[in-house]
C-alpha cells in the first residue's frame, strides 16, 4: 500500500518536472526568436545605409564627416559581439543616423529627392521595428527570467542549466527620447 | 501565442526602455491564454446556440408546412454548412461584403511598414492587408487565427490619420488578432447574419403563405398556437443573437484598446485616432448588420448616437478615450 502511494507521488513529481522543463524550453526558444527578430531588423538597417550614403553623398559634399561617422558606426555595429556591446554599437549608429537626417534638413534638394524620401521612410520604419523587436524581446526575457528565478521552476532551471538572459537596454539617457516622425506636415 | 506575454510587472520597465513614461494597465486576473480559450469556447457555444435556434425554427416552420422533421433536417444541414463556411471562409465573405481589396507593400509602403512594425511588437505574423475605398475612417480585423488573419482599413482612415494615430488603430486591430477575438467576431457576423436572414424569410412567408395553408389543413387551434409560438420565436431569436453579440464585444473593445496601448507604449495615438473617427460625420456605406461589430468604431450609427446607446456593440467612445488618456 505504502509502496503504491510512494510510486504515485514519484510519478506525479516526474510529470511535474517534465512540464516545468518543457515550459522553460518553450520560453527560452521564444527569447531566441525575439533575438533573431532584432537581428533581422538590424541587418536590414545595415543594408539600407550604403544606399542612403550613396544618395546623400552628391548633396552633402561639405558634410563628409557626418557621412563617415555613419559608415564607421555601421562597421562597428556589424563587428560587435555580445548583447551589451551590440546594444552600445547600435545606439551609436542610431545617433549618427539622426545627426545625418538633421544635417539633411538644411539641404532642400536632398530633402525633396524621392529616393531620399523613400529611404528615410524605410529607415524610420526599420528603427521602429528594431525598437518594437527589442520591446518584444525584453518582454519575453522578463517572463523567462521570472520563471528561472521563482519556485518551483528555479529548481529545474538550476538542474538543467537554464541561465537568465540579458535585457537589451539603452544606456544613453538622451536617447530615451523615442524617435517621433510626423508625416502630416 | 507569444503576442502579449504578460499582464503585470513588465510594462513599467519596458516602457522606460522605450522612453515613454506612461503606465499601461491591462485588466488583471485572467491570463492571456485564458482569453484565447474563452474565445474558442464562445465560438463553440455560438455554434451550438445557433444550431439549436435553427433547429427549433426549422421544426416550427416544418410543422407549418406539414412535416416537422423535414424542417429539422433542413435546419441541421443549414447549421452545419453555415458553421463550416463561417469558420473556413467567414473572413473572405466579410471582406467581399465590405468590398475590401487586397493590397501589397508597393501599393502603400508606409501603411505596410506600420503594420509590420506592430506585428513585430505583438509577435504575430504580418496579416493580409485590405483597403476599402470609402472616405469614412474605419477599420476591422477578421480571420480564424493569427496565421489566417486580415486587417481592412478604409482609404478615409489613411487620409485623415497621421502615423501615430494609424499605429494606434493597427495596434488595436492586431490586439483583436492576438486575443483571438477575430474568430468569434467573424463567426458571430456570419451565423447571426444567417439567423436574421432565416427569420426574415420566415416572417415574410407567414404574411404571404400562412393564412391560406391553415384554412386548407383544417387544424385551426393547433395551427394558431404554433403560429403564435413561431411568431414570438422569430422575433426573439434575432434579438437574442444580437444581445449575445453585444455582451461580448464591449469588453473585448476595452481590452483591445488596452493591449494596443501596451504594444505602442503610446496610448495618445489611439485616443486621438478615436477622437478623429468619432468626429467624422461620413457614413461607411459597405457596413451592415452582420459586420458592424467588427469595426473599431461602430460605422452605422450617426455621430450623435455613437457616443452612448444601450444597444451599441461598442462601449461609448468618450469612455474609451478617457480610459486611454488615463493610462
Amino acid at each position: 500500500m505504502a509502496g503504491w502511494i510512494i510510486l504515485i507521488i514519484i510519478a506525479i513529481l516526474f510529470f511535474m518536472v517534465i512540464g516545468l522543463y518543457n515550459t522553460l524550453v518553450r520560453l527560452r526558444k521564444r527569447c531566441d526568436n525575439g533575438w533573431a527578430q532584432i537581428d533581422v531588423q538590424l541587418k536590414r538597417r545595415y543594408d539600407l545605409i550604403p544606399n542612403l550614403i550613396e544618395t546623400a553623398k552628391g548633396y552633402l559634399k561639405h558634410e563628409r564627416e557626418v557621412l563617415e561617422n555613419v559608415t564607421k558606426a555601421r562597421q562597428q555595429a556589424i563587428n560587435a559581439s555580445g548583447v551589451k556591446d551590440q546594444a552600445q554599437a547600435e545606439n551609436m549608429l542610431t545617433s549618427t543616423l539622426r545627426s545625418l537626417f538633421a544635417v539633411a534638413e538644411n539641404y532642400p534638394d536632398l530633402k525633396a529627392n524621392t529616393n531620399m524620401l523613400a529611404l528615410q521612410e524605410e529607415l524610420v520604419s526599420t528603427e521602429n521595428k528594431i525598437s518594437f523587436a527589442r520591446q518584444h524581446y525584453n518582454d519575453t526575457v522578463m517572463i523567462y527570467n521570472t520563471r528561472t528565478e521563482t519556485v518551483p521552476s528555479n529548481i529545474i532551471a538550476g538542474m538543467f542549466g537554464f541561465k537568465p538572459r540579458e535585457f537589451f537596454e539603452l544606456e544613453d539617457v538622451a536617447q530615451r527620447e523615442a524617435p517621433k516622425v510626423d508625416f502630416t506636415s | 501565442m507569444c503576442s502579449v506575454p504578460d499582464r503585470s510587472g513588465v510594462t513599467g520597465a519596458v516602457a522606460a526602455i522605450r522612453g515613454y513614461a506612461c503606465r499601461v494597465e491591462v485588466p488583471e486576473g485572467k491570463m492571456f491564454y485564458e482569453d484565447i480559450a474563452a474565445n474558442k469556447r464562445n465560438s463553440w457555444i455560438l455554434v451550438v446556440v445557433v444550431t439549436a435556434v435553427l433547429v427549433v425554427l426549422g421544426y416550427l416552420l416544418g410543422l407549418h408546412w406539414g412535416n416537422g422533421y423535414v424542417g429539422i433536417s433542413l435546419a441541421v444541414v443549414i447549421a452545419v454548412v453555415a458553421s463550416l463556411s463561417a469558420f473556413y471562409s467567414g473572413d473572405k465573405m466579410i471582406l467581399t461584403m465590405s468590398r475590401a481589396k487586397r493590397i501589397e507593400k508597393k501599393d502603400h509602403p508606409q501603411l505596410y511598414n506600420v503594420v509590420e512594425e506592430l506585428s513585430i511588437a505583438a509577435g504575430l505574423p504580418v496579416p493580409a492587408m485590405y483597403v476599402i475605398d470609402d472616405t469614412a475612417p474605419n477599420a476591422f480585423a477578421t480571420g480564424r487565427d493569427p496565421e489566417h488573419a486580415s486587417v481592412a482599413i478604409t482609404t478615409g482612415l489613411m487620409q485623415k490619420l497621421n502615423r501615430d494615430e494609424l499605429q494606434g488603430v493597427i495596434a488595436h486591430e492586431l490586439s483583436h488578432v492576438g486575443n483571438r477575438d477575430i474568430l468569434f467576431a467573424t463567426m458571430v457576423g456570419i451565423l447571426v447574419g444567417s439567423i436574421v436572414l432565416v427569420s426574415d424569410f420566415f416572417l415574410r412567408s407567414m404574411f404571404w403563405g400562412g393564412g391560406r395553408r391553415r384554412r386548407k389543413s383544417g387544424e385551426r387551434g393547433g395551427g394558431a398556437i404554433i403560429m403564435i409560438i413561431a411568431l414570438v420565436f422569430a422575433i426573439v431569436a434575432p434579438i437574442f443573437a444580437k444581445l449575445l453579440q453585444l455582451a461580448v464585444s464591449r469588453q473585448r473593445e476595452y481590452l483591445a484598446d488596452a493591449t494596443a496601448a501596451k504594444l505602442t507604449r503610446y496610448p495618445e495615438g489611439l485616443a486621438s485616432a478615436l477622437e478623429k473617427i468619432a468626429g467624422d460625420r461620413e457614413v461607411l456605406e459597405v457596413a451592415n448588420r452582420a459586420t458592424q461589430h467588427l469595426y473599431i468604431v461602430n460605422p452605422i450609427k450617426p455621430f450623435e448616437k455613437r457616443t452612448k446607446s444601450l444597444f451599441s456593440t461598442h462601449p461609448p467612445l468618450e469612455e474609451r478615450i478617457a480610459r486611454l488618456r488615463s493610462m
